[in-house]
């Protein structure tokens, strides 16, 4: 241990070590949805490492973008996987982070003490959209083009007449080209590691306020006389082992994409993608990547303002900055769902159903039916944050136990 | 918890049938990757008769190695001149001059099998779609990609088929009605309101005039491009399947051993 000794002399190694892993106690009655966080960083993990390697082989620029893609995809040894694994890796991501967010909502995982928590990890989650929204130009296909077109001029909506400049500012041209692909590409380099250390005090904030549960009970509250919680069992060995399990599912799924369906019946790789952007040629239905839909699903149910698009660029914003409000918008006196009445149920339930409504509503070409049902969903999706206040105070709750339950 | 879930699962199930809405109706091409020779014929024939305007400019020639062919049946065969075996296929038709020519530079073909709806079956009826229409510049069109720009390249193999044409009562985008002359059609349409509109499909294709192959031959051709054209559009795809099962089956073993593992870790807790 002289080793140890000497590394901790200078260097927290141990402390560290046992703070956030072997001593850093956890619930124990976590459950399936409790895998997600793990499985997040191991995504970024494989996205930071697969997107390096794939950084080595492509080129940037609008003449050669496209086919150094095709060049990894074909020439490059083992390419392909690095690229399948990638553009995986991206709607893995948002899957495993919707999950993630989904568990927090529905056990109160943002109350209180864990408001800056949710905060943090909101932020996270406008990061992760911002890289993918960089990322997705990078192929140079028909809809990383014409994606991107519809996107940069959202910011053009911007009243005051600082909407246009602003749009310009961003492209650094008056259209999509090589300038804003050059810029497209740093930025999508550069944001990961700016992740990286968002996750990094996601996790410092988790670590001092401490795990919630499925229950929802302040485990710091039921100490033994030594000061270790009661319900709490130390992260390593105990989670470290289960979460591995977690890794092991998830990966089957995973690679099962990559190896036998890796555009997923054109979810995850569009077909026209593989047509070479061509800035002459719009095509007929622009629709974002999926992770995406449910937000421009709102962009386009706002009709038009005083000759302006800029009431659905303020919706679709707004419809992300309100998660920032929800840990005060939620006034039950319970966190956990079990112990929640039939009122927050039913939100809840409303809520997952209007969020892949409106999914699946941002891929299809717009008809006046799907406009109103867009219209509709985009109603809800604000009436379940407006309404929190109310409804989740007047909901009939049940006692919540002393300790956790299984 | 289980209720919630069985209560969101009914609310979205209408998404499922929407989910699975029409297109133009595609002849199944039964295309098999595994079938070397079928690549090698349609690249054949790729480069015989397609390569004057569309490109394969991802593909290197060297490619076919990999389908059974050496390096000196590609320079016999699939080459022209004295280029590189790791040479891209490129042509050498300027895309100006293709523009000028046919309104549109003749697209790459490498990824057509991914971009496609349908892929090889859409490429197979595609080959199998072109018929005589006097209205069209080229003189043909294409019952799978309508009012298309290139002329029928296959026409001396396939023959000239001609369309049989219905008339189609439309409401709302969907064909109420159909009728074989256009009067009756007008009628019914006029008789049913404004909304009611009449249009010409094709309801099916007939040969006038004989090709040099058979219409059997003729299919086998347009199987052997599609087959060549889904093997291009992703060569690896054949190894990443086979790869993909023994990364499968190590995962679950994996899996297995890693919860074993911790309910070995977790048996004190309770």
């Amino acid at each position: 241990m002289s080793f140890m000794n000497w590394i901790d002399e200078r260097f927290p190694a141990t402390k560290v070590w046992n703070e956030h892993l072997a001593q850093y106690y956890a619930p124990k009655n976590f459950n399936f949805w409790y895998f997600f966080g793990s499985l997040a960083m191991l995504v970024l993990v494989n996205q930071i490492v697969t997107g390096v390697w794939l950084a080595m082989m492509y080129k940037p620029s609008a003449a050669d973008a496209f086919a150094s893609v095709e060049y990894i995809m074909r020439d490059v040894d083992y390419g392909w996987l690095l690229r399948y694994m990638h553009s995986t890796g991206a709607s893995a991501f948002f899957i495993v982070v919707y999950l993630h967010m989904f568990r927090g909502l529905i056990y109160g995982s943002y109350r209180k003490p864990r408001e800056l928590l949710w905060i943090i990890g909101v932020i996270i989650y406008l990061a992760m959209m911002a890289t993918a929204f960089f990322g997705y130009l990078l192929p140079w296909g028909q809809m990383s083009y014409w994606g991107a077109q519809v996107i940069v001029n959202l910011f053009s909506a911007f009243p005051f007449g600082i909407g246009e400049p602003l749009s310009v500012w961003i492209r650094g041209d008056y259209v999509i080209s090589d300038a804003t692909l050059n810029r497209f590409f740093a930025l999508h380099f550069l944001l990961p590691f700016v992740l990286a250390a968002l996750v990094f005090i996601h996790i410092v904030a988790l670590h001092k306020v401490g795990s919630n549960n499925p229950d929802g009970i302040e485990i710091k509250k039921n100490k033994d006389e030594n000061g270790i919680p009661k319900d709490g069992i130390p992260f390593h060995p105990y989670y470290s082992v289960k979460d591995i399990v977690g890794v092991g599912v998830f990966l089957i799924f995973f690679c099962a994409i990559i190896f036998f369906l890796p555009d997923l019946g054109g979810l995850f790789l569009e077909p026209p993608n593989f047509e070479p952007a061509n800035p002459l040629k719009t095509p007929e239905h622009i629709a974002p990547v999926w992770y995406f839909t449910p937000f421009y699903a709102m962009l386009r149910a706002v009709p038009p303002m005083f000759n302006s698009q800029f009431p659905g660029v303020l919706v679709m914003f707004a419809a992300i900055l309100i998660l920032f409000f929800l840990p005060w918008l939620d006034r039950s006196p319970v966190k956990s769902i079990r112990y929640k009445g039939i009122l927050f149920k039913a939100a809840i339930a409303m809520f997952v159903v209007t969020f892949v409504m409106l999914a699946w509503l941002g891929m299809q070409p717009a008809t006046a039916t799907k406009t109103l049902l867009a219209q509709i969903f985009t109603f809800l999706y604000f009436v379940f944050f407006v309404l929190m206040p109310f409804y989740s105070k007047w909901d009939k709750t049940k006692p919540v136990p002393e300790r956790v339950t299984k | 918890m289980k209720k919630l879930i069985a209560v969101i699962t009914l609310a979205l199930m209408p998404l499922a049938g929407m989910a699975s809405s029409g297109g133009t109706h595609l002849e199944k091409a039964n295309i098999d990757l595994n079938n070397e020779a079928a690549i090698q014929r349609g690249a054949k024939m790729f480069v015989n008769y397609c390569m004057g305007c569309h490109s394969n400019k991802y593909v290197r020639y060297k490619l076919f190695t990999n389908v059974g062919l050496s390096e000196d049946d590609i320079k016999d065969n699939l080459m022209l001149g004295d280029g590189k075996i790791g040479d891209l296929m490129k042509i050498a038709m300027p895309e100006d001059d293709a523009a000028k020519w046919f309104g549109a530079p003749a697209p790459d073909l490498t990824l057509i099998a991914r971009i496609r709806h349908g892929g090889a079956d859409w490429i197979y009826s595609y080959l199998k779609g072109f018929y005589a229409d006097p209205t069209r510049p080229m003189g043909v069109n294409n019952t799978v990609f309508p009012n298309v720009g290139m002329p029928h390249v296959l026409w001396q193999l396939q023959g000239v088929q001609q369309p049989v044409y219905k008339y189609e009562v439309q409401h709302d985008g969907h064909a109420v009605e159909s009728f074989d002359a256009e009067p009756e059609a007008a009628a019914y349409a006029k008789e049913h309101g404004e909304t009611y509109r009449v249009e010409r499909v094709v309801e099916a294709l007939e040969m006038t005039e004989a090709g040099t192959l058979t219409p059997a031959e003729y299919d086998q051709v347009a199987r052997d491009l599609a087959t060549y054209l889904a093997y291009v559009s992703e060569p690896v795809k054949l190894e990443r399947q086979r790869m993909g099962v023994w990364v499968i089956l190590f995962l679950v073993v994996f899996s297995v051993i890693a919860y074993m593992m911790k309910k070995e870790w977790w048996k004190d807790i309770h």
